[in-house]
């Protein structure tokens, strides 16, 4: 069988299983969406009265609605991480580590996961979205675009999370170090703000920061009058980058769990 | 083919380990022919779990050479991990799934596909005698359960040695008997080689063929039990041989570490 078969077929066996966890454990995934509400529901109908941010055409509603489906995207992904310290204190990875499986299929078939997972909490994010009266919009192409960039950006920073777990193996300092991560990474961001808005050294953080990018191209599809700053090719291309890197820094890291 | 595989399944040259200063590992040299069931003894810190890691392809040995059915574990990491199974001292099937959906993950992680997967998996519930519970989450069954369904597990693709870390801990004397006679059946009917390490003198004695006692990482004597107790006196017991080897006071309470750890697991299969 060709290697690259097998790779995929590996991929999928670890995806396929985790699937089945995250079926069995809903409460997880509508937790998760409480923060979203919260963001949209209540600073955002409060920002929109207040005006303070300029977006041009766009009510600030509309404005922030896919930063928060990326925000969402990231704080869920990012304690993935946890999953895998979990599953190396009680052995899992080992047992992984000394199958033939290619190093890289399981590391990818976890962020397949994530991403799988990051379509159902996009899911519930529109649903709010709706409710709010957000102008959505709804043809073929810019929600399938959303759908991608969802999918792309949960691989993204849940392989980024299995790199940290690989580096820290503890629960507590993950949890430090998770922290520590996230918040800076959403402010220097597009996700609450439009980029110009910023001073020069946050302005250069958010061009090195991927959540930037899938902002940028959620915020370019999914609501009506949404301009992305980056065309979306550039967005897109940027991401699957940065995956590539975290997947080969990470399928490095992982075997190194079972020392 | 058995007829044409090696005769020596683990063996090991100046097998090494270094952190930094401390030596976990010292010039191991180990022979373990096949189809024998091959106990490794030693108090904390002898260096068991570390020949157990290097043999398994987890961790590197910092010097020296070990191969495993056949291939070099250094050299050849893919070909030893297709040839051996592993069975880690933790009960560690996954929980959140059923006993059906953890043995086919490692079936596919093995490369069995198609109707040979779904006749291995089955045999590998019938093996463990869990055919009835195949559908419930893991997480609800018994420490024996668990165990059995690891070793099912850990052999679905036939491999020509097994490794178990403490395979019995934490388990009730009738499940421990179960997974021992698991065990001899699977070196009688697949001519597996079976490595296990352990803390548990009856278990040495009663299924282990052979046994290498480990001391601050060196090899402190190899030999069957019967032979290893005969040198001690005509009524020495196989306690007095690791007391004599090791020069460890036998701790029946076992360390710290793994009374938490045993208790963890029971816990989490509440």
């Amino acid at each position: 069988m060709s290697p690259f078969l097998e790779f995929f077929r590996e991929a999928a066996a670890v995806a396929d299983a985790e699937v089945r966890k995250l079926r069995r454990d809903p409460t997880e995934l509508l937790s998760r969406a409480v923060q979203p509400v919260l963001w949209l529901a209540v600073f955002g109908q409060v920002f929109s009265q207040v005006r303070g941010i300029p977006t041009g055409d766009l009510r600030y509603l509309d404005f922030m609605a896919p930063g928060i489906l990326a925000q969402s995207i990231l704080f869920s992904a990012i304690f993935y991480g946890i999953a895998i310290i979990w599953e190396r204190d009680l052995g899992i990875v080992h047992k992984l580590l000394v199958t033939p499986a290619h190093r890289s299929a399981l590391v990818f078939g976890k962020a397949i996961a994530a991403g799988l997972r990051g379509l159902v909490q996009a899911a519930v994010v529109y649903l709010v979205a709706i409710l709010l009266q957000v102008h959505i919009r709804w043809e073929p192409l810019p929600v399938l675009t959303v759908a991608a960039g969802v999918f792309v950006g949960s691989c993204i920073f849940s392989t980024f999370s299995l790199f940290i777990a690989c580096i820290v193996k503890t629960r507590e300092r993950f949890m430090g170090i998770g922290q520590v991560l996230t918040m800076p990474l959403f402010f220097a961001s597009s996700a609450l703000y439009p980029v110009q808005l910023m001073p020069g050294w946050l302005q250069a953080l958010a061009a090195v920061n991927p959540l930037t990018y899938l902002v940028g191209a959620l915020r370019g599809s999914m609501i009506v009058g949404g301009t992305s700053v980056h065309a979306l090719g550039t967005s897109f291309g940027i991401m699957l980058l940065v995956f590539a890197l975290l997947l080969a820094l990470a399928s490095k890291l992982y075997p190194g769990l079972a020392r | 083919m058995p007829s044409s595989a090696p005769p020596v399944a683990i063996s090991t040259v100046e097998l090494t380990k270094r952190y930094g200063e401390f030596t976990a590992l010292d010039r191991l040299d180990l022979s373990v022919p096949r189809g024998r069931i091959f106990g490794l003894l030693g108090p904390n810190g002898a260096g068991k779990s570390t020949t157990i890691k290097i043999l398994t392809t987890l961790l590197d040995a910092s010097s020296g050479s070990a191969t495993v059915a056949g291939f070099d574990v250094a050299a050849d990491p893919v070909e030893v991990r297709r040839r051996i199974g592993y069975v880690p001292q933790l009960l560690s099937a996954d929980g959140a799934l059923t006993a059906t959906e953890n043995l086919v993950l490692s079936a596919r992680l093995h490369g069995l596909h198609g109707r040979i997967r779904v006749a291995r998996v089955s045999e590998a519930l019938a093996f463990a005698g869990l055919e009835a519970v195949a559908n419930k989450l893991v997480r609800t069954f018994s420490g024996g359960m668990v165990r059995r369904l690891e070793v099912a597990q850990a052999t679905l693709h036939r491999p020509e040695v097994l490794f178990l870390d403490e395979p019995t801990l934490g388990l009730d004397p009738v499940a421990r008997k179960t997974v021992w006679e698991r065990l001899r059946q699977l070196r009688e009917t697949e001519g597996m080689t079976i490595l296990i390490t352990t803390h548990d003198m009856e278990e040495a004695d009663v299924l282990c063929d052979e046994l290498a006692i480990l001391h601050q990482g060196r090899l402190a004597v190899l030999g069957a039990p019967e032979a290893l107790k005969a040198e001690i006196g005509p009524d020495a017991t196989l306690a007095d041989v690791f007391v004599r080897f090791s020069g460890a006071v036998l701790d029946h309470g076992g360390s710290y570490r793994e009374v938490r750890e045993s208790r963890d697991t029971v816990r989490r299969l509440g």
